[in-house]
């Protein structure tokens, strides 16, 4: 026992022995949110995303390397609505780490300052793994970027006074640009407009609703099911009576299902990048829905 | 938007416009629209907000059912492993045919801004209610410390943290049954510290009551102070992009006093025989996760092992009620004991996973002066006669979506001397509620 007291001790002398750094330190859940940090933070920041777009935002394992970069994270940046939460509640209680628990400064959930699509009317789990607080793949819409990007931006001034001039001209310069490319992006997605198409999983929702397209079915037969055969075969009569356009998928979705119907029904399977280092072109959240509006018109060309 | 709506609207009449004046009335309503949009923008979204209901506080609840078709080759009444002092656990395989299986009942929220609380009740269909955890968790502690305080799992190896509807297996291996009772719990507190480095470290102490297997007797010493301690940390992190890993290293220190168990002696007539002394049980856990890109949506791989240690020394009993030999007799034990499992588990396409396990316990050297000072023969000992159990275990499960799972076992047990046990479990395992994490 006193061996134990020893340590007990010991691990209590600990506290601080490491001193805090200089840099804003951002942990961001997904790509796409550790791409704006960067717009926005430049150099002065370091950011750390836990997620890459090879990975599905739902089904993320608490592993012990994300638990010791959140332990030393000024900022959590993260979709929320749920979208994490099979894995982020435990990573913040873990990590020991009170600045960026629910509440403080230093945990931000983007999708609190959007506006929500599919915010279910009945919540019940027959009919999938769905999201009470509404879809959360909110970063879709570009329109939806800006607002955060607004929020972050204020965010950062505020855990960060020493370099809140820094953000404040960074976010602007951003904002500006983001603007220009999304009146540019309006004009390209023009003959989108309408377009039928079929999704893998609910997580494109905010941009069929930006580019005005139109959702007719989706692989997996309830969000968070994978594609079944039967699904799949209703889906190739469904295709056959009222064919879509382009069938979506994420570059985290196995390709296999796509294929299927789209081999079937002769109507082109296309990946989008879905997030920043989805694909070659989307480095950055410009490229992103560069690529992505390419992707799509290429197919429904 | 508003650019689009000037777009539309500014463009068009700007080119008919007579005047600068005109210009920048125009100007100032399209201005005046686009605020309006974002106001009603701004209050669409606060809208889309939750309802706020008194209700809304209400903790997160989650149910665990599950039920079990066992079909077992062996008396599963006659259950024990031998060669180990039995722990009084829960450690058998159940009964045979169709039964209920522990139904769990989970409450856990936010008590204030520097609480977490969280209750984890058992519901048996025999024994009624037990408390399995029940526990506060600091949230304003900063620099990487947590504290936890009431009755929790005990940081001891990797499994024993893990609670048993989120096992890869029905049942818990060989050496967790004899070393801890199944899965041991106690009511004390932890302190847990995690390191500001890139590298996942973390260093824990437990003082706890000593309520369980290996303390004793049941239900903890009548004293002050702490009746066990545990020691831990754990190292662990990523080998490139599709392979996590961790191992542990775990210290269980504590002072059983009359811990009691049962045992029957050469002539056949039932005993009841106690400890007390010292008990030091060292484990070393690893494990290692693979999953392509870190996504284990389609095909991943888990590989889980766990090595224990244990060195008792203290004092044996025997026939505490004194009916067989006109009175009790007490003599040194001492035991040094060990035993470890491997398993693996692969999901080969999405929704099914095959695995399979094998555990090994060695009774060890053991010495127990009754014996060797010739008042008793080792025959009054069967329990403890040195034998080495072994199991090889195979499952199949299918889990239709995160929220169910259906498992296929079979083991082959030879955890009594004289038989081997062939088992079957058909099983389900269901979750209904709020949407549990779960612990790497």
């Amino acid at each position: 026992m006193r061996t134990i007291r020893t340590l007990a001790l010991a691990l209590v002398l600990a506290v601080a022995a490491f001193p805090a750094s200089a840099t804003l330190s951002v942990f961001a859940c997904e790509p796409e949110w550790g791409s704006l940090a960067r717009e926005l933070g430049g150099d002065g920041v370091s950011v750390y995303s836990a997620t890459t777009a090879l990975q599905d935002p739902h089904r993320i394992e608490a592993r012990p390397s994300l638990i010791a970069r959140m332990r030393s994270a000024d900022l959590l940046v993260c979709s929320g609505s749920e979208l994490e939460i099979g894995w982020l509640p435990l990573l913040v209680t873990q990590s020991g780490n009170s600045r960026i628990r629910l509440g403080s400064p230093g945990y931000f959930e983007a999708s609190q300052y959007v506006l929500k699509l599919e915010v279910p009317k009945i919540i019940d789990r027959s009919l999938g793994d769905i999201h009470p607080g509404g879809n959360p793949h909110i970063h879709t819409d570009p329109r939806n970027i800006t607002r955060v990007a607004q929020a972050l931006e204020e965010r950062m001034m505020q855990l960060d006074p020493a370099n809140a001039q820094t953000y404040h001209s960074r976010g602007e310069s951003f904002r500006e640009r983001w603007r220009a490319a999304i009146a540019r992006w309006e004009r390209q997605a023009v003959p989108l407009k309408g377009v039928p198409l079929v999704v893998y999983h609910k997580d494109f929702a905010y941009f069929i609703n930006w580019a005005g397209m139109r959702e007719v079915g989706s692989l997996e037969p309830k969000p968070g099911i994978p594609p079944t055969p039967a699904h799949l075969a209703d889906l190739v009569d469904q295709m056959k009576r009222a064919p879509a356009k382009v069938i979506v998928y994420s570059p985290y979705n196995s390709p296999q299902a796509a294929e299927f119907l789209s081999g079937r029904v002769s109507i082109p399977a296309v990946m989008v990048p879905f997030t920043v280092g989805g694909t070659e072109k989307a480095k950055d959240l410009f490229g992103l829905f560069d690529d992505t509006i390419d992707r799509l018109l290429g197919a429904v060309k | 938007m508003a650019l689009a709506v000037a777009a539309a609207v500014g463009l068009p009449c700007a080119a008919r416009a007579q005047s600068q004046e005109e210009i920048r009335a125009l100007r100032e309503e399209v201005k005046q629209l686009g605020k309006r949009v974002d106001e009603a923008e701004q209050a669409a979204i606060q809208s889309s907000s939750r309802p706020t209901t008194e209700n809304a506080l209400n903790p997160a609840v989650s149910l665990i059912l599950n039920g079990i078709y066992s079909n077992l080759s062996q008396d599963p009444a006659g259950f024990r492993i031998d060669g180990f002092v039995p722990t009084g656990g829960e450690v058998g395989p159940g009964v045979r045919g169709l039964s209920l299986g522990e139904s769990e009942l989970a409450l856990s929220s936010n008590i204030d801004h520097n609480f977490r609380g969280t209750g984890i009740f058992s519901v048996s269909p025999e024994d009624g209610i037990s408390v399995e955890e029940a526990y506060i968790q600091t949230l304003s502690l900063s620099n990487g410390f947590t504290v936890k305080a009431g009755r929790f799992f005990s940081s001891l190896g990797y499994q024993n943290q893990v609670h048993a509807h989120a096992w890869d297996f029905t049942d818990a291996p060989l050496p967790s049954k004899v070393f801890l009772g199944d899965q041991r719990s106690d009511d004390g507190i932890q302190l847990k510290w995690v390191a500001p480095t890139p590298i996942y470290f973390d260093l824990g102490v437990e003082v706890g009551r000593g309520r369980s297997f290996p303390s004793g007797p049941e239900g903890g010493r009548d004293k002050n102070g702490f009746g066990s301690g545990v020691v831990f940390t754990h190292v662990g992190g990523d080998f490139g992009t599709g392979t996590a890993w961790q191992v542990g290293l775990s210290h269980l220190r504590t002072s059983p006093q009359d811990r009691a168990y049962d045992d029957v002696d050469s002539a056949g007539t039932p005993v009841t025989n106690t400890f007390s002394g010292d008990s030091r049980l060292w484990v070393v856990d690893g494990i290692l996760k693979w999953a392509p890109n870190f996504n284990p949506t389609d095909t991943y791989f888990k590989l889980q092992g766990e090595f224990f240690r244990r060195r008792e020394n203290g004092d044996l009993v025997f026939d505490t009620a004194g009916d067989t030999t006109g009175g009790t007799q007490t003599g040194g034990y001492s035991s040094t004991q060990s035993g470890w499992y491997l398993q693996g588990v692969y999901q080969f396409i999405p929704m099914w996973r095959i695995g399979y396990r094998y555990d090994r316990v060695s009774a060890g050297s053991t010495s127990n002066g009754l014996v060797d000072s010739g008042a008793l023969t080792a025959a009054d000992f069967p329990i403890l006669a040195a034998h080495n159990p072994t199991r090889n275990t195979v499952m199949i499960d299918w889990s239709p979506s995160e929220f169910s799972r259906v498992r296929l076992q079979a083991a082959r047990d030879n955890s009594r001397a004289d038989v081997t046990d062939n088992q079957v479990f058909l099983q389900y395992i269901v979750s209904l509620g709020a949407h549990g994490a779960h612990k790497f």
